[in-house]
């Protein structure tokens, strides 16, 4: 159909959105995170369980569109596994590729994050793709 | 009533969104302007622009005419006995708040009831929960019933005697029930209480006569009647305004000043603090004036052919959920499958069809309706068939879309 929106609904979004990754709650202690969007009502759950200052854990659970969603999903295969810093430098280069800005990753794999590139294209949906991403700034900056 | 020449008005109508010709289904949210108001606001700026009610000038007496003359039309409009009971704001929200901080913290103490309905904007909503914190007065609700609509029995068991307060919208937001406002003016008035009415849906789709309604506060906006944003009407019973308290204070709202006591103007002014929305106001006179040629009555009249219309189309789409009752005003807020609304608003925006998704500040209203969110096509006097075909088509268009992808 229209010629764009090819550029919004990848396949990879697509499949988070149905497939959600590290979806759920976290066995024992782990720190939470909340937040809405309040202009449209998507919200999060984010669970983040951090040891020695590396994402041990991540979960999230949570209501919203196919881009809000499947950033989450992809937020959190992400992150996983890796150093505080280099998830909040991932965080900065995602704000910055909303902003349709280019982004040099250097050595953090943004695995299939770079998917959501076209939605910097739709102004009216940059605020769901980043909703886990702000989600997991809060968290890390409480810790 | 001729809506192609009435479309010739509005040039916003008349552009290519993505590719394609403008469907605008958003004037719930707010309407399109016509020239004649765009125009009285331009040449306001150009050749009248002035402060009000100072000053012995020409062109401060020019504005002050031109704005008291928008506010005889509104008083005209909604049928109220003097302009001293047509008070100028910001729009609905700042309405109920004045009546919410002024007349309920006045009036309220610890036992007595505010009552509202589930099917409030946030607007009417908020302000009442905190004016009934504030007085530790206690905030009812008058059940749904299950299509969404309000049954005068279960006004009659919510409202009781220590009711002081009751506010409830002219019609829903979300569901386009209208609500009998004038039986709960009664039920409220035989229980000793008050009654605001959020008009912010009504008053552009309907003859609006505060008398025969018999409401003591009615609370418009004027951007969703084809005026500009930033001006509103709060409508209050003389009596009322009189006995309440300003809410904002400082200048265009005194009568004489001392340094340690001040006494207020006389109504409206007392609650119009500061420079008012002069230029605005105006565009809200001109607005009534092209609605009155138009006639609210044949307004009404289309729109009730395009919700009809809207309902049978939609009705047949497999898979769409529509909330609300059969019998409503101009808008359709629906679902689509399992497609989230922002999904299926950006689908439509892609083909030119601008609808509202979100919660549509009623969350209260959602959860009721055990969504958290939905899509909403909403109506005026511009809109066609036509538009409700591309809606359909944008529709079955977004079903296939997201059958591939999902």
């Amino acid at each position: 159909m229209s010629y764009n929106l090819d550029t919004l609904y990848r396949q990879v979004i697509m499949d988070h959105y149905k497939n959600p990754r590290n979806k759920g709650a976290i066995d024992g202690d782990a720190l939470t995170i909340d937040m809405n969007n309040p202009t449209c009502g998507d919200r999060i759950q984010l669970h983040l369980q951090v040891e020695d200052d590396i994402v041990k854990d991540v979960k999230f659970d949570g209501e919203g569109c196919s881009i809000s969603m499947s950033s989450a999903s992809m937020m959190t295969q992400a992150i996983k596994g890796k150093k505080l810093d280099d998830a909040l430098k991932m965080s900065k280069l995602f704000s910055e590729m909303m902003m349709g800005e280019d982004i040099d990753a250097g050595d953090l794999e943004l695995e299939d994050i770079e998917a959501l590139q076209g939605v910097s294209k739709f102004p009216a949906r940059i605020k769901c793709a980043t909703l886990a991403w702000k989600a997991m700034e809060k968290g890390v900056h409480k810790e | 009533m001729d809506v192609k020449a009435i479309r010739e008005q509005f040039p916003v109508l008349h552009q290519e969104v993505n590719g394609h010709p403008l469907v605008y289904l958003d004037s719930s949210a707010t309407s399109q302007k016509p020239l004649s108001v765009i125009q009285a606001v331009d040449e306001y700026y150009r050749q009248h622009n002035s402060n009000v009610h100072r000053g012995v000038h020409t062109l401060g007496s020019r504005a002050t005419d031109l704005y008291e003359g928008a506010r005889e039309k509104v008083r005209r409009f909604i049928n109220a006995d003097s302009t001293a009971e047509v008070i100028f704001n910001r729009g609905t929200t700042t309405g109920i708040n004045t009546v919410a901080q002024s007349y309920a913290r006045q009036n309220l103490t610890a036992g007595d009831e505010i009552v509202i309905t589930p099917m409030e904007h946030h607007s009417n909503i908020i302000p009442w929960q905190q004016a009934a914190k504030a007085t530790r007065a206690t905030l009812k609700y008058i059940p749904l019933q299950a299509d969404g609509t309000v049954a005068l029995e279960d006004v009659r068991n919510t409202i009781t005697a220590n009711t002081k307060v009751v506010a409830v919208t002219h019609v829903s937001n979300v569901l386009g029930t209208v609500n009998p406002v004038k039986e709960i003016a009664q039920i409220a008035h035989e229980n000793g209480a008050v009654i605001l009415i959020d008009g912010a849906q009504g008053a552009p789709h309907m003859n609006v006569d505060v008398k025969e309604l018999d409401c003591d506060f009615y609370a418009f906006s004027g951007h969703k009647m084809c005026a500009p944003t930033g001006i509103g009407v709060l409508y209050g019973k003389k009596k009322l305004l009189n006995e309440m308290e300003p809410v904002e204070f400082g200048g265009e709202m005194i009568d004489f000043v001392n340094l340690y006591d001040s006494t207020w103007k006389e109504l409206p002014w007392k609650f119009e603090g500061g420079t008012p929305i002069i230029a605005d106001a105006i565009g809200l006179g001109a607005a009534i004036d092209f609605l009155n040629e138009v006639g609210m009555d044949n307004i009404l009249h289309h729109e009730k052919v395009l919700a009809d219309y809207a309902m049978e189309k939609m009705n047949e789409i497999d898979g769409l959920t529509i909330y609300g009752p059969e019998s409503r005003a101009a808008l359709v807020t629906f679902n689509l499958a399992d497609v989230h609304p922002h999904d299926t608003a950006t689908v439509l925006d892609a083909e030119g069809i601008a609808v509202r998704a979100g919660h549509h500040c009623a969350q209260p209203l959602m959860r009721w309706l055990d969504v958290t969110a939905t899509a909403r096509a909403s109506f005026y006097l511009y809109n066609t068939k036509e538009d409700i075909d591309h809606l359909v088509d944008g529709l079955l268009k977004t079903k296939e879309y997201f059958g591939d992808v999902l």
